[in-house]
């Protein structure tokens, strides 16, 4: 009795808030409340029943299912909270809008699944025709979190807002995640740690890119099919839509205009800059580990720049101001050497080489930073000097090293004797 | 480093000849002692920040770049070792150009106290090869033997090669005037093919010739406390000795032997020396023979 006095209680609130469209202050919801009783509430949920409203159901369901300990026969908690309900994007939507086969009360213990296509066919068909097209496995509440709980994705408390964006993915997309099951890689923990993420996370930046700014949000490809946003032939223009000056720079390099002409081998944001574990590209890690990306593919000029003090310098860490590739060629607008726009021409290489050589003239922009002291017809004379030095190296050490190790074995049969005979150290 | 002149100390010591205890004599003076100390140290120094650059990426060069502070530092330490070294060496020059040619010391450029190499010398080295092998006599050494006399002129161009090519790196826009393209290309070669062959020869047959060998082993002392006893001196350069004694001037060689501190510190120093430099040998290996 006493308990169904509470519910009599609780129910009036969202239904009387809600329900007649009516939106009480505090004040008057309390005063409501105060008013009552098993008896009162009783009739007045059967007025709202006949009279069709939409709150009629809700009220009258929550009778029983406000309360959050409530189970079904197979032990699923069936409880439902009815303020969060009636705040939330389908509050004004009575419970058999959506639990269509329950016209009554008692109804039956087995409800059919709610099929949200009812009413949002187009996200449905996206959906179907995505990586999560298993709707047993992505049901839509994966996404959008309890069912009775949902708001626009412009608010706050969405799942889908975009700074939660990224924990509701990463829910399966992280270490042990569900997507580990599928072979999938454990994304999220790259993310946050990105500059994406660290804008998003830190700076709470809504424009800052999240899971669904560059994979969409129903429609979910695989990177491997053409219509994704994450095929590699479509990143450029995929990252293009926030850094629009940068995706000109790359479309018309050497880079942009390959991928263009269907050349995949050719590198597109994400072989520089990773997917999702994106760096600040003056970040000394980014500095660190982008060289040899470059290399993967110019590896004859990946093995003649490891051979330079750019290099050497570079790849001792801590010190990362030394020329790295983009320094000198570029980033995005890559361009051929013969190219007079490129900063490699021999045209512009006093203003390239003069960023950080203070002073460089037009003798010294005559050094090669991709000289190969091992080819004699290409380094003439640095092969030559190569040679000499290789060779006053071997022929010093190697004299010195037999005239040593003979030396040492003679001196110490001298000694071996010399005190066998009862002499001294020194004879 | 040795001094191409013998030292002639000005002063002659007031000892008891025919006291019983051993005799000490002096080989280098002060300035050279700390000649070679300062090259051992800014050697050790450029050697371990040079290395990690040469083999930059070896697993050893970037924990020791960032034990040290990053590359920054380790740039910095080894322009600043760069710089000592040059100045000890111009200073090395000036005393030899004031010594040889203003004050027209004798013995400096030429005969038996002299650091440049002469015919003897080249006797020297065969015969002491035959004797090695068991051949011929051992060669009775003057003031500098050979092998002694090719770590000085070793070192002499090493300091030239390196300390230009490093030098050109530096400054390489201004050397840009007056070199031609491609050498700019070549001095990172010389400067490092040429610091590893002075590191590897240093760190092996320098430190086994003149120390770990038998008749100096573990170290020998006097480069640090400049005398040697007599025994050392009669048995290492007997002609040196004998000249000497038959000119009459061996007393004026006479020295004090060198006080415990003396010898307590310096062959602290000098162990930690070796133990660095054959350390730093090992890892240059290591890293050479896995390019």
């Amino acid at each position: 009795m006493e308990s169904s006095i509470e519910r009599g209680g609780l129910r009036l609130q969202p239904s009387r808030a809600r329900g007649s469209g009516l939106l009480l202050p505090g004040e008057s919801r309390r005063q409501v409340k105060r008013f009552g009783s098993g008896i009162v509430a009783a009739l007045f949920g059967l007025f709202l029943f006949a009279s069709g409203q939409g709150g009629r159901a809700q009220t009258d369901c929550l009778a029983c299912h406000s309360d959050a300990t409530l189970q079904d026969a197979l032990g699923h908690s069936v409880g439902v909270d009815g303020q969060k309900f009636n705040a939330s994007v389908h509050g004004a939507l009575g419970c058999n809008a959506c639990h269509t086969d329950v016209t009554g009360y008692p109804h039956p213990d087995k409800i059919a699944p709610v099929d949200c296509k009812t009413c949002h066919a187009d996200q449905a068909n996206d959906l179907k025709s995505s990586v999560h097209a298993d709707s047993k496995e992505h049901p839509c509440t994966s996404c959008h979190g309890n069912a009775h709980e949902i708001f626009t994705k412009s608010d706050a408390r969405s799942a889908v807002y975009p700074l939660n964006v990224p924990k509701t993915c990463g829910q399966c997309h992280s270490n042990n995640g569900m997507a580990g099951k599928h072979g999938l890689p454990s994304v999220y923990p790259n993310y946050i740690d990105s500059i994406h993420g660290f804008a998003l996370s830190k700076e709470g930046l809504l424009v800052a890119a999240n899971c669904q700014s560059c994979h969409g949000s129903h429609k979910i490809l695989s990177h491997n099919d053409p219509r994704s946003p994450t095929f590699k032939a479509n990143v450029p223009k995929t990252c293009g839509a926030c850094h629009a000056k940068i995706d000109d720079d790359y479309e018309s390099g050497i880079h942009g205009k390959a991928i263009a002409a269907g050349n995949m081998a050719a590198p597109v944001c994400t072989d520089c800059h990773t997917a999702h574990a994106i760096l600040q590209p003056t970040e000394s890690a980014f500095r660190m580990q982008s060289t040899p990306i470059c290399g993967n593919c110019h590896k004859d000029k990946f093995s003649t720049y490891r051979d330079t003090f750019h290099s050497q310098l570079g790849s001792l860490g801590g010190y990362v101001e030394t020329a790295r590739c983009w320094d000198c060629h570029g980033a995005h607008h890559v361009l051929p050497t013969s190219d007079p726009d490129s900063p490699v021409n021999k045209a512009n290489l006093v203003k390239t080489c003069g960023r950080c050589h203070a002073g460089a003239n037009l003798s010294f922009v005559q050094y090669q930073p991709h000289a190969n002291a091992r080819d004699r017809k290409l380094n003439p004379a640095l092969y030559f000097v190569r040679l000499f030095m290789n060779l006053l190296l071997a022929s010093v050490l190697t004299f010195f090293l037999i005239h040593t190790i003979l030396w040492l074995i003679r001196q110490r049969y001298n000694q071996l004797r010399n005190r066998a005979n009862g002499g001294q150290k020194n004879v | 480093m040795s001094d191409l002149v013998q030292s002639v100390p000005t002063e002659v010591q007031d000892v008891q000849i025919d006291a019983p205890k051993e005799r000490y004599f002096r080989r280098f003076t002060r300035e050279q002692r700390y000649l070679h100390a300062v090259l051992f140290t800014t050697f050790l120094g450029l050697a371990a920040t040079g290395l990690p650059m040469r083999f930059s990426e070896s697993f050893w060069a970037r924990k020791f770049a960032a034990g040290v502070g990053g590359f920054g530092a380790i740039l910095f330490f080894h322009k600043f070792c760069a710089l000592v070294l040059t100045i000890a060496f111009l200073i090395h020059v000036k005393d030899i150009f004031t010594r040889g040619i203003v004050n027209r010391e004798k013995g400096i450029f030429w005969g038996s106290t002299s650091m440049v190499a002469n015919w003897k010398d080249v006797k020297d080295m065969f015969g002491h090869m035959r004797w090695f092998l068991g051949l011929g006599p051992k060669p009775q050494f003057e003031r500098y033997a050979y092998w002694e006399k090719f770590d000085y002129w070793a070192v002499f161009w090493g300091m030239i090669v390196i300390g230009f090519s490093g030098y050109a790196m530096w400054f390489a826009p201004f050397f840009a005037h007056f070199l031609p393209g491609w050498a700019l290309n070549a001095v990172l070669v010389i400067h490092s093919e040429e610091g590893l062959l002075a590191i590897l020869f240093i760190f092996s047959i320098h430190f086994v010739n003149t120390h770990l060998r038998p008749d100096s082993f573990p170290m020998d002392m006097v480069v640090f406390t400049g005398v040697e006893s007599e025994e050392e001196f009669k048995h290492k350069r007997p002609l040196e000795y004998d000249r000497m004694v038959k000119e009459g001037k061996i007393e004026s060689r006479l020295g004090e032997k060198a006080p415990t501190w003396l010898v307590n510190f310096t062959r602290v120093a000098g162990y930690t020396a070796i133990a660095i430099g054959l350390t730093l040998l090992v890892l240059t290996l290591s890293a050479y023979f896995r390019e």
